[in-house]
């Protein structure tokens, strides 16, 4: 009997989930609102998203993979997935705060919706993302070495040759002792699949929306 | 099995676009920056006169025998003529920097470029003219240009282009209309400087990167607009993205050739563009960068049995620009493979 109230609750969440994509996909925000802020004391904010936010991104992700969705889809889903989560989740709460702290950078492109897909998905799933922006191998370097809190770096880069500079950015963190994991993301590392262990990276994301499993994998645990 | 009397580059790919087999395969080596290495020049040196882009072109061609000189230098050459700022890094293609649209409110009063204004532009066309002067009708000579829809990401920001696209319609014709206006100023140009023919770059059309609901609404109806007035040959290209889903659109657009990516099967591409496109691809460039010969040699071969028989197929890379770290003994492997395999009647078939 609780083996079947449980399956019963896995359905009901599933069936959620999906409603909540199919909101996401169509930019329905009202429909995404409802699902994600109703029945109002089924768990917390942070519950809540990891039931509907984080599968839902992370299908969509898995979909654009798989050429059945168009990165304009995964952009706009993200998107709408961030305003809510900063609506369920003001910063200030103290479910935030916990978790690892996330750097997150281009490194040389210019190109920065990579990037900005990435925090999107990430600040969706709780966690506290620091932006550096775009910066060289060596200001990005810096900045990681002069931030002593950040546990985790994560780089989007679009052009090979920025790809290949990981390299660069692992030697320089390692001459200056600081460790830390690097996560990398982006169209040359997608199309060569052996390119992240080869620039010396931690893990490699195929999608912004993988990027939530990838940190808690590494971390341990969610935000 | 007999040899077949050999061709000119040009009868070669002029055959293989009619879908019909020639003496072998064809296969553009889109290798837009090794130039300079082989002039022993920086990037931006290369760049900066037409003459060096020209001996370029034509030094690589003499020595892979491969079927086109390829007259583009950079994808964001345009957008220098907007307003925008192009950064040179010492290994890889130039990018594009700040972009020239700061607030879509600008779009209002935006105007074409004239190009002869331009020397960014002028350099190209003076390219161009110098590669016909020296290889005459024997060799295509492809000019390029990025497709109205897709040169936005480069004018303004590719989430500021998003949000446009979701947001103001009346915004994105008053774009669509003055870059199509300078799209096809650009590419006459070209045509009339000597290309023979014009790659449409239009990355942002493919399911990739939009939805094909939206693409019906947007890139293809710019495509079809586009592609009607420019007076010469076109091919389109993905830049590699997808492309199966939308084909027989893309097939109504004008176009005679399409780019294809190595994210989807070649022999379903080329079934399905058969006798209507030809397909162009799809060696991916990304791996290129650590193949050996026999790596190359396979995938060369693999692509040439997915979709040589019958002709409509050019062997070429997924992007259209061979990464700068490519070495140049891959592309010798590369060509060796296309002179091995690639000679009709084929000996490897699907």
């Amino acid at each position: 009997m609780v083996l079947e109230n449980e399956n019963q609750q896995d359905i009901e969440a599933d069936a959620a989930a999906r409603a909540f994509e199919a909101a996401l996909l169509r930019l329905d925000r009202l429909t995404a609102t409802r699902l994600l802020t109703a029945p109002a004391g089924d768990g917390n904010g942070l519950q809540r998203i990891e039931r509907l936010v984080l599968p839902a991104l992370e299908r969509i992700g898995q979909h654009w993979e798989q050429g059945g969705l168009a990165l304009s889809q995964v952009y706009m889903s993200g998107r709408i997935c961030e305003e809510l989560v900063e609506q369920l989740l003001p910063a200030a709460t103290s479910e935030r705060g916990e978790g690892p702290l996330i750097a997150l950078a281009v490194l040389e492109d210019h190109h920065l919706l990579g990037k900005r897909m990435v925090h999107a998905v990430m600040r969706a799933a709780g966690y506290a993302v620091r932006d550096y922006g775009r910066l060289d191998a060596a200001g990005l370097v810096a900045r990681v070495v002069a931030e002593a809190d950040v546990d985790l770096l994560m780089i989007s880069t679009l052009m090979l040759a920025s790809a290949l500079r990981v390299a660069k950015v692992r030697e320089l963190l390692a001459a200056a002792g600081r460790r830390l994991p690097i996560v990398v993301g982006g169209a040359p590392f997608r199309l060569d699949e052996t390119l992240w262990q080869e620039v010396g990276a931690t893990a490699m994301g195929r999608s912004a929306s993988a990027a939530p499993a990838i940190i808690a994998r590494l971390t341990g645990g969610a935000p | 099995m007999s040899e077949r009397e050999p061709m000119t580059a040009m009868q070669r790919v002029l055959t293989a676009l009619s879908h019909q087999e020639p003496d072998r395969v064809p296969f553009f080596l889109l290798n837009a920056l090794h130039g300079a290495r082989a002039l022993g020049l920086s990037i931006r040196d290369y760049f900066a006169a037409a003459e060096t882009v020209v001996e370029g072109q034509v030094r690589m061609q003499a020595r892979y025998g491969h079927d086109c000189l390829f007259g583009f230098f950079y994808a964001p050459v345009e957008v220098e003529a907007w307003g925008g700022e192009v950064v040179f890094v010492p290994d890889g293609p130039p990018n594009s920097g700040e972009p020239p649209i700061r607030k879509a409110e600008e779009i209002r009063a935006l105007a074409p470029p004239r190009i002869d204004e331009h020397p960014c532009l002028t350099r190209v066309l003076a390219a161009i003219a110098g590669m016909k002067a020296r290889v005459g009708d024997t060799v295509p000579i492809i000019g390029v240009v990025v497709s109205p829809f897709s040169v936005p990401v480069m004018q303004m920001g590719f989430e500021a282009y998003l949000q446009l696209l979701a947001a103001d319609r009346t915004l994105f014709d008053r774009l669509m209309a003055v870059n199509e206006a300078f799209c096809v100023a650009w590419a006459d140009a070209q045509l009339r400087a000597g290309a023979t023919t014009i790659c449409y770059f239009d990355p942002v059309s493919s399911p990739t990167i939009v939805p094909r609901d939206l693409y019906l609404e947007t890139g293809y109806p710019v495509a079809c607009r586009t592609l009607k007035q420019i007076k010469g040959p076109t091919a389109t290209h993905f830049a590699s993205g997808r492309c199966l889903s939308i084909v027989d659109d893309v097939a109504l657009t004008g176009t005679g050739a399409v780019g294809v990516s190595a994210d989807e099967d070649l022999a379903e591409l080329k079934d399905t563009c058969r006798g209507r496109l030809t397909v162009i691809g799809n060696l991916n460039g990304i791996a290129m960068r650590r193949w050996d010969a026999a790596q190359a040699e396979t995938a060369v071969k693999a692509a040439i049995s997915a979709a040589g028989a019958g002709g409509g197929f050019v062997l070429s890379d997924n992007h259209g620009e061979i990464p700068w770290q490519v070495p140049e003994t891959v592309l010798d492997a590369v060509a060796e493979a296309v002179r091995q395999w690639g000679r009709y009647p084929l000996a490897v078939s699907s």
